[in-house]
């Protein structure tokens, strides 16, 4: 191959990297000086705040089901499982643990708590569930959705069916935007790790993956433990948010309004995530006045959805700025003649 | 036969699924270097034999690699010793681009430095590949997938193929300038053990061919020796 083109290519490719971090590293020091300037000077009303947080939490939530439901290709029903874990897990420790105002400190080790907790919950779920594929998946994680939310209405140190109170307004701007940011990180880091070319095989064909050497038994459990930590974070910063969690809030209808997020925006992208996420906040929100109304519109937009982009917005299809560079500088440089455009251009 | 080192050995190796034996009880070697086939009609117990090797079958018997035996290896572990296979149906990730689909198969590999020379050995026997590197799996054309299997079982950096009929719904000609690549894979020092219904295109280009009927080795010879039968003759080569 020749030498000189590939030295420009891969001279490109730096000054892409350095281009793109300095742009990243711009959005996320702009995003958080606004996530601290908004409230601090009540740049927006609170309503409007209350609906970005919500977008915030959303935006994990949905990540973390399409890890499962998009990217690995299983059906996970009962991810609201997880979620009420690590939302129940994360108050206790901040209303009986740690009282006494000491919840601001141990806020963020409250969430990560609860999120462990929850993955710590999917791995006892994931290692009997892989045995079984697609519907009966489903079947196991409904199964275990109904369990935990009755087991939650039945101990009475949380309130059982009544609920539990008490946590203070912990979840705030800087905090959503910090854990909405890392989460996005964190995905998009694994997915296109070689780890995530495993996950992506699964989906596409098991058996072949597993010929091709990728151990498809120790992705998956991990895959799902990693999902349910992520959807344990979010359930910890919904409790802090709303201040209040009841067993009814996790049940199978929040289970499939991620589903809905996860479709509408796209399954197997991060972009389709965040976009669903938004969207369907936003959506839930502007048809608030229809009041029940809503409730046959949003259906109907989904068939619609789903008869005209059946794989959702943004399906199996990636927002140029989350696919790393050398994922297509590595084609480039085997594509003579349209990497020499590119090195000429930068 | 040779005195070339035995790669591969299979001890009375004897599959069933629910009852039924699909394999009963073969038998044979592959010798490093070599391109050997198995042949036989449908039902014949090829494809149960290369996926018992690959471990995705239970079985009894023995089957041992480099003197090692496979029995307690997962198949994802067998992909490191050495042994990739290439699906009947060639089993492409087709949403996947042809790049992510050559990648995913270097998931054992230790050796992450040396896989861009590896794929530079692949876009130079398949340019084709090279070309559509950025289209997903699905698109390509049927013998183009062919091509995209092989080069993706190669990038496992596998010392031993097992092909599943490469030839199955390829044009003569198609088939042909596939097992053109197969002689030079071969060459360049991979093993290869070809499950084949074709017996003309595969005996052309074996060392030694096996014939199953039933889950049993019926005949077995050198390349040469299995084309001048009479009985082969009739019953493959028309």
């Amino acid at each position: 191959m020749n030498g000189g083109r590939i030295g420009k290519i891969q001279a490109s490719s730096k000054h892409i990297i350095m281009k793109r971090k300095i742009i990243m590293a711009g959005i996320l020091a702009a995003g958080l000086l606004l996530s601290f300037a908004i409230p601090r000077f009540n740049l927006l009303d609170q309503y409007v705040q209350l609906v970005i947080m919500y977008i915030g939490i959303n935006i994990i939530l949905t990540l973390s089901l399409n890890l499962v439901n998009g990217y690995m290709g299983e059906f996970s029903l009962g991810h609201a499982g997880f979620m009420s874990t690590g939302a129940y897990v994360s108050s206790l420790l901040t209303v009986k643990v740690f009282s006494l105002g000491a919840g601001t400190l141990i806020f963020p080790l409250a969430v990560a708590s609860g999120g462990i907790a929850a993955a710590l919950l999917g791995l006892i779920v994931a290692i009997p569930s892989f045995r079984t594929r697609g519907d009966y998946l489903a079947i196991v994680t409904l199964a275990f959705n109904v369990i935990v939310k009755s087991v939650l209405e039945n101990i009475d140190a949380v309130g059982g069916a009544r609920g539990f109170l008490g946590m203070d307004k912990l979840t705030t701007l800087p905090w959503t935007f910090f854990w909405t940011a890392a989460s996005i990180w964190l995905i998009r880091n694994l997915i296109y790790s070689n780890f995530g070319r495993g996950v992506l095989s699964i989906r596409e064909d098991e058996t072949a993956g597993e010929l091709m050497g990728v151990n498809t038994q120790q992705v998956k459990v991990l895959v799902f433990v990693v999902s349910s930590f992520f959807a344990g974070v979010a359930g910890a910063l919904l409790a802090h948010l709303i201040q209040y969690i009841n067993p009814r809030s996790f049940d199978i209808i929040r289970s499939t309004e991620m589903l809905v997020m996860v479709y509408l925006g796209g399954i197997g992208s991060i972009a389709g995530s965040i976009i669903g996420a938004v969207t369907y906040t936003f959506l839930l929100e502007l048809l608030r006045p229809l009041e029940i109304w809503r409730m046959v519109i949003m259906p109907l937009m989904l068939v619609l959805l789903m008869i005209f982009r059946p794989r959702g917005i943004m399906g199996l299809r990636e927002f140029f700025w989350f696919v790393p560079v050398r994922d297509f500088m590595i084609t480039k440089k085997f594509k003579g003649a349209k990497a020499d455009a590119a090195a000429e251009r930068d | 036969m040779n005195n070339k080192k035995v790669l591969l050995e299979v001890k009375d190796l004897t599959v069933s699924y629910g009852g039924i034996n699909a394999v009963k009880g073969i038998s044979f070697l592959v010798h490093a270097g070599d391109i050997v086939t198995l042949l036989g009609a449908n039902g014949a117990g090829k494809t149960t034999t290369l996926h018992s090797i690959s471990g995705i079958t239970p079985y009894k018997g023995d089957i041992l690699y480099k003197g090692q035996n496979l029995r307690k290896v997962p198949a994802h572990s067998i992909v490191g010793l050495g042994i990739a296979q290439v699906p009947e149906g060639r089993g492409i990730f087709g949403n996947l681009t042809v790049m992510e689909n050559l990648t995913i198969s270097t998931w054992q590999r230790k050796d992450r430095s040396n896989i861009k020379t590896d794929l530079e050995y692949v876009f130079d026997l398949f340019p084709r590949l090279k070309e559509r590197i950025k289209q997903p799996g699905g698109t390509l054309s049927g013998g183009e997938q062919q091509m995209l299997a092989l080069g993706r079982a190669l990038m496992s950096k596998a010392e031993l193929l097992l092909l599943d009929e490469p030839s199955m719904g390829l044009s003569p000609l198609l088939s042909q300038e596939i097992f053109k690549m197969l002689i030079r894979i071969n060459s360049a020092g991979t093993t290869l053990l070809l499950v084949e219904q074709n017996a003309n295109l595969a005996l052309q280009i074996a060392n030694s061919g096996y014939v199953l009927e039933t889950g049993m080795i019926v005949l077995s010879g050198t390349g040469d020796e299995l084309r001048g039968n009479p009985l082969i003759k009739e019953a493959y080569l028309g």
